[in-house]
C-alpha cells in the first residue's frame, strides 16, 4: 500500500504550454455567456410577459442565481485543489463568513420592521440584549461590511494556511485539519451567545441598499452581478494558471519535493492560492444570502464543505471550466431530485460521489475530452 | 447534519426529581385523607372548637403559633383537622370552623354533623401556612412504622424546617433505624439549627454540616452565606470555615467523577477510533463512511434487541452477549464489500478514497433511513447495565460506562494480539510494510486488505453497539463522530495504535476538564483548536513512524 502511495494524483493532465489566455472560440464562448447574463437573461425575465414560452420564471432566475454562486465556490476549490493538488474541506466555513457578513448588513437594514419593532435585530431582543455586540460595530455600512467580507475569511485563511503550510501540513492531514476548524467554527455560530443568531441564522431580510430585496428588479440586478463575478474570476483564474505563479503552483501539486530542490520556497505560493480561493469563496457567499434570504451555521457542516469539492470533482479538477459544469450539473439535479423524488437524493448523490471517483477521475469535461480525442485518433 | 456535543448522549430522565417529589406528596395527601375521613370524626373530641378557630383564622403568625402549640401537645384529633385544612375543604363562620365535603358539613371540633350558617368564608393558606400544616401532618408520620412514610414525611418537614420543629426532629432521630433517613434527618436538624435564632446553635448546625459533607449540605451553607441574613460575625466565619471543609471533601469526589467521564469519553473515542487507526492508520483509506459503520453496528444491536424482546423475552437481559457479534459481524460484511467495490480501486489515492467514501457514507445513511425511518430507535439497556454505584455522595459511576470502558479494554486487548501474535495480523503488517516483497513470499495481498478492512470496519460495529447503550441511535450516530474519530487517529500518530488510546484518553480527559471550565461547546471548541495547533507543531502526531516507512 504504502509502495503506490508515493505517486498521489496519477490523472491530473501535465503542466500545459502557456498560451495567450484563451483562443479565438474561447473568447466567442465569454462574450456569449456576458450577454446572456447582461442582456438576455433580464429581457426574458423582467420583459418577456409571463404566458410566453421564451419567459424566463422568477424560480428559474433564483435557481441559477444560487447556483453560480456556487459555481464560484467550485471555482475556487479547483484552483486550490485541481491546480495546487491542496484538498480543502473547509471552504464552506469561508463561504459562510462571507454570507454572514453580508447577512449583518442585511439584518440591520430589516430596521423597526422586525417582529419586535426594535433597531436591534429580532434575535438580539430575544436574547435581551440592549445594544450591539463589538463585532457588530460596522454593521450599519454597507461598504464597511463588504471589506469586512473579504477581510475577514482572507485573514483568516491566511493565519490558517500560514501556520499550517509552514509546518509543512499536506494531503489528507489539511484536509482533516480544515475539517475541524470548520466543525469548531460551526459549533461557535450555533451558540446564541457568539452574537450570530445561533442555530437560526439570519433570515426574513427586507432591504438592500434601502431597496426591497424582494422585488424582482432587484433580484434581477442580484443576479446580473452574480454572473459577472462569475465570468470575472473564471477569466482571472485563466489568467493566473497561465502567469508563471500558476504554472509554478501545478509544479508544487505534481512534485512539491522537485520544486523546493529546484530553489522554490512553496510556502508563499501555496498560501497565496489558498488566501485568494478564501475570498473567493467569500464573496460567493455575500452574494449567495441576499438571493436565497437566509444564511445559518449548517453552511459550515462538514457535509456543504466536502459537496463544495464533489462540483469539482464532477465537471473535472485542473480544467476551468469543469467546476462550473459540475456546479450546474449537481445543483440541478439536486433541485429536480428533492422536487422529484425526495428519498433518492442522497443516494444519487453519493452514487455520484463514488462513480466519479471511480471511473471519471477527470470529471465530465475529462471524460467529455477523452471521447473527442478517441474520435480524432479514429478519423486520423 | 444535527451538532450533538459528544458528552450528550445520556438517555433523557423520566421524570425529574422536583416531579416525584411533588406527585408522592399528593399521593400521601390523598392517601391520609381518605383515611382522615374514614375515622376522623370519631376521634375529633379533643380538638376544642377555639382551637379549630384558632388555627383556620386570624392572622398567620397566630395561626401557626397555635399550629405548633397543637403539634407540641401531640393532640389526636389535630391530624383529621390539618388533612382537611390542607385539601382546602375548612369554611369558617361566626368563631367556628366547619369541614365541608361536598353536601356533608361538620363542625370542626365536634366531628358533629352541623348546618353551614350563612356568609361561611373559605380558609385560605399562603405557602408558608401550607408548608407548616404540611409539616405538622408529617410530623406525626415521622414515628409511622413504614420506611416510605417515614421518608416522605422527612421530604415535606425538610421544606419547613427551622427551630420550632427541633424538639419533633430530635425525638424522631432517636427513633430512627434506617440509616440512609437518618443522615436525611440529620442533614433537616442541621438546616432547622441553621435558622436558630441562637448563635451557638447556629456555630453548631455549621459543624454538623461540615461533618455531613454532602452536595445539599454545600448548597445550604452557601445558601445561608449569599442571601446575606446571617449578621453575627462568629457564625459567619464558622459558616465560611464548614463551607471550606465541605468544598475539600467535595473536591476529590467532583474531581473523581471528571476522571471518570473523561476516561468514559476517552473509552467511546478509543472505541471509534480502533477502527480507523486500521483502515486509516495500516490502509491509508480515508474513510469517512466510518461512523455509518458505527451506526450499522448500532441500528444490529437494535435488530438484535428486537429479536429478544418478541421471541425471548425471558433472556431479554442477555441480549447483548449476541449484539455484541452480530454488531461486528454487519459492519465487517458492510466493510468487505466495500473494500470490493469502491475502495480497492483506489488505494494510493487517499484524497480520491475521502470523497467516494463520503458517498459511501450518503447512501449508507439514506438505506437506513429507508430500512427503519428517520426517527431515533430506541436501543435499552439490559437490567443489568442500567443505575450504577455510589462511591462517594457526590460520585454515581453508571454501569453502562463502566461496562464500555471495560468493553473498550478487552476490545483494544484482542486487536492487539490479532495484529501482533496471529499470523493474519503477521500478514497485515507485512503488506503493509511492504506490499510487493510480501506478495513475492507468497501473501495474498487482494485478501489481506479485505481482511483487514473489514476488521476496522468490525470494530466499528462493536463501537456503535457500545454507543446504542448510552445514547440515541439514529441515522447521523456517525456523524457526531467521525470529525472526532479522526482527531484521534491524527493526534496519536497515523499507523499507531499505542498513540490512538494516548490520544483518545488524553483528548476525552482534556474535554472533561475544560468543560467544567468553560462547559461544552467551548470546550469542544478549544479541543479542536489544540488538536489543530498541535498537528501545526508536530504534523506526524504524538507518536510517530520513524525510518523508511515514515516517508510513505
Amino acid at each position: 500500500m504504502s509502495a503506490v502511495m508515493t505517486s498521489s494524483m496519477p490523472h491530473l493532465p501535465a503542466v500545459t504550454v502557456p498560451r495567450s489566455a484563451l483562443g479565438s472560440k474561447g473568447w466567442t464562448a465569454v462574450a456569449a455567456a456576458v450577454i446572456t447574463v447582461l442582456v438576455l437573461a433580464p429581457v426574458l425575465n423582467l420583459l418577456v410577459p409571463e404566458g410566453s414560452a421564451l419567459h424566463l420564471s422568477d424560480y428559474a432566475v433564483a435557481l441559477i442565481g444560487k447556483i453560480m454562486c456556487y459555481a464560484i465556490c467550485a471555482l475556487a476549490m479547483d484552483l486550490i485543489w485541481g491546480y495546487t493538488g491542496i484538498l480543502s474541506l473547509g471552504h464552506g466555513l469561508f463561504f459562510a463568513l462571507g454570507g454572514y457578513g453580508m447577512g449583518m448588513y442585511l439584518m440591520r437594514q430589516i430596521g423597526r420592521d422586525g417582529s419586535y419593532h426594535s433597531d436591534l435585530p429580532d434575535f438580539m431582543v430575544f436574547l435581551d440584549w440592549k445594544t450591539v455586540p463589538w463585532h457588530w460595530t460596522f454593521s450599519e455600512s454597507f461598504i464597511a461590511q463588504m471589506i469586512l467580507v473579504v477581510l475577514v475569511p482572507g485573514l483568516l485563511a491566511f493565519i490558517f494556511g500560514f501556520f499550517a503550510f509552514r509546518s509543512r501540513i499536506k494531503g489528507v492531514y489539511f484536509s482533516i485539519i480544515t475539517q475541524a476548524m470548520t466543525f469548531a467554527a460551526m459549533l461557535l455560530f450555533f451558540r446564541n451567545e457568539t452574537g450570530f443568531g445561533g442555530n437560526n441564522g439570519f433570515t426574513d431580510f427586507k432591504r438592500i441598499l434601502g431597496i426591497p430585496i424582494a422585488q424582482p428588479s432587484t433580484r434581477m440586478v442580484l443576479f446580473v452581478l452574480t454572473g459577472m463575478t462569475l465570468i470575472g474570476f473564471y477569466l482571472m483564474a485563466r489568467w493566473l494558471v497561465n502567469t508563471k505563479f500558476g504554472r509554478v503552483l501545478q509544479a508544487i501539486r505534481d512534485a512539491e519535493n522537485r520544486v523546493m530542490f529546484c530553489g522554490y520556497n512553496p510556502l508563499a505560493y501555496k498560501l497565496a492560492i489558498w488566501t485568494l480561493s478564501a475570498v473567493m469563496c467569500a464573496i460567493a457567499g455575500a452574494l449567495y444570502v441576499p438571493q436565497v434570504g437566509i444564511i445559518n451555521p449548517s453552511e459550515m457542516s462538514a457535509a456543504s464543505g466536502i459537496e463544495i469539492a464533489i462540483w469539482a470533482a464532477v465537471g473535472g479538477r485542473a480544467s476551468l471550466i469543469g467546476p462550473i459544469i459540475g456546479a450546474f450539473f449537481v445543483n440541478g439535479a439536486k433541485s429536480w431530485f428533492t422536487q422529484a423524488f425526495p428519498e433518492f437524493w442522497l443516494y444519487f448523490l453519493g452514487a455520484l460521489f463514488i462513480l466519479v471517483t471511480l471511473y471519471l477521475p477527470d470529471g465530465i469535461v475529462g471524460g467529455v475530452k477523452k471521447l473527442l480525442n478517441k474520435n480524432a485518433e479514429v478519423k486520423a | 447534519m444535527s451538532v450533538t456535543p459528544l458528552h450528550a448522549e445520556t438517555k433523557p430522565a423520566i421524570t425529574s426529581r422536583a416531579g416525584r417529589a411533588l406527585s408522592a406528596s399528593l399521593l400521601t395527601l390523598s392517601l391520609t385523607l381518605a383515611l382522615a375521613f374514614a375515622v376522623g370524626p370519631r376521634d375529633a373530641h379533643a380538638l376544642t372548637a377555639d382551637e379549630a378557630y384558632a388555627l383556620s383564622a386570624g392572622d398567620n403568625d397566630a395561626r401557626i403559633a397555635t399550629l405548633q402549640k397543637l403539634v407540641a401537645k401531640g393532640d389526636p384529633a389535630l391530624p383529621a383537622f390539618l388533612d382537611a385544612l390542607a385539601a382546602d375543604t375548612v369554611k369558617v363562620a361566626g368563631n367556628k370552623a366547619y369541614i365541608v365535603y361536598g353536601d356533608e358539613v361538620k363542625d370542626a371540633a365536634t366531628g358533629a354533623p352541623a348546618k353551614l350558617p350563612d356568609g361561611a368564608e373559605d380558609v385560605v393558606n399562603n405557602n408558608r401556612m401550607s408548608s407548616e400544616i404540611e409539616a405538622a401532618l408529617g410530623a406525626g408520620k415521622l414515628l409511622s412504622k413504614d420506611v416510605a412514610t417515614r421518608a416522605e414525611a422527612i421530604d415535606s418537614l425538610s421544606k419547613a424546617a427551622d427551630e420550632s420543629k427541633l424538639p419533633l426532629i430530635d425525638k424522631a432521630l432517636a427513633a430512627e433505624t434506617d440509616p440512609k433517613l437518618k443522615t436525611l434527618l440529620k442533614a433537616v436538624r442541621a438546616k432547622a439549627m441553621l435558622s436558630s435564632s441562637d448563635a451557638g446553635t447556629r456555630i453548631a448546625a455549621t459543624k454538623a454540616l461540615a461533618e455531613d459533607a454532602t452536595p445539599e449540605a454545600r448548597a445550604l451553607l452557601m445558601e445561608r452565606m449569599a442571601d446575606g441574613s446571617e449578621t453575627d460575625s462568629a457564625v459567619k466565619g464558622s459558616l465560611q470555615l464548614a463551607l471550606d471543609k465541605v468544598n475539600r471533601k467535595l473536591a476529590w469526589g467532583e474531581y473523581a467523577g471528571v476522571l471518570f467521564t473523561g476516561i468514559s469519553l476517552g473509552s467511546i473515542l478509543l472505541l471509534a477510533a480502533l477502527g480507523l487507526a486500521i483502515t486509516y492508520g495500516l490502509m491509508g483509506v480515508i474513510n469517512m463512511a466510518h461512523g455509518e459503520l458505527m451506526m450499522i453496528g448500532a441500528y444490529a444491536t437494535f435488530a438484535v434487541q428486537n429479536v429478544f424482546r418478541n421471541h425471548f423475552p425471558g433472556a431479554f437481559d442477555w441480549y447483548i452477549v449476541l449484539a455484541v457479534p452480530a454488531s461486528f459481524l454487519a459492519a465487517a460484511a458492510v466493510g468487505a464489500v466495500l473494500e470490493r467495490g469502491v475502495f480497492r480501486f483506489l488505494y494510493g489515492r487517499p484524497l480520491e478514497t475521502l470523497l467516494a467514501s463520503w458517498g459511501v457514507s450518503l447512501v449508507l445513511m439514506q438505506g437506513v433511513r429507508s430500512l427503519f425511518g428517520a426517527q431515533n430507535v430506541q436501543v435499552e439497556n439490559p437490567a443489568w447495565m442500567s443505575g450504577g454505584s455510589d462511591i462517594l455522595s457526590n460520585l454515581t459511576l453508571p454501569y453502562n460506562r463502566l461496562v464500555i470502558i471495560a468493553f473498550a479494554g478487552v476490545v483494544l486487548l484482542a486487536m492487539t494480539l490479532l495484529i501482533a501474535k496471529t499470523r493474519m495480523g503477521l500478514f497485515v503488517r507485512s503488506v503493509t510494510q511492504n506490499r510487493p516483497m510480501a506478495s513475492c513470499m507468497g501473501v495474498n495481498t487482494a485478501r489481506v486488505d479485505t481482511m483487514a478492512f473489514s476488521l476496522g470496519a468490525g470494530i466499528a460495529g462493536l463501537a456503535g453497539c457500545a454507543l446504542s447503550q448510552i445514547g440515541n441511535v439514529g441515522p447521523d450516530l456517525g456523524q457526531n463522530y467521525i470529525v472526532d474519530s479522526f482527531m484521534v487517529v491524527v493526534l496519536g500518530g497515523v499507523g499507531q495504535i499505542a498513540g490512538t488510546v494516548y490520544a483518545a484518553m488524553g483528548l476525552g480527559l482534556i474535554n472533561k476538564f475544560l468543560e467544567g471550565w468553560a462547559g461544552a461547546v467551548l470546550a469542544k471548541i478549544m479541543v479542536l483548536v489544540i488538536v489543530v495547533i498541535f498537528i501545526q507543531k508536530r504534523p506526524q502526531g504524538l507518536f510517530a513512524m520513524k525510518g523508511r516507512s515514515a516517508e510513505a
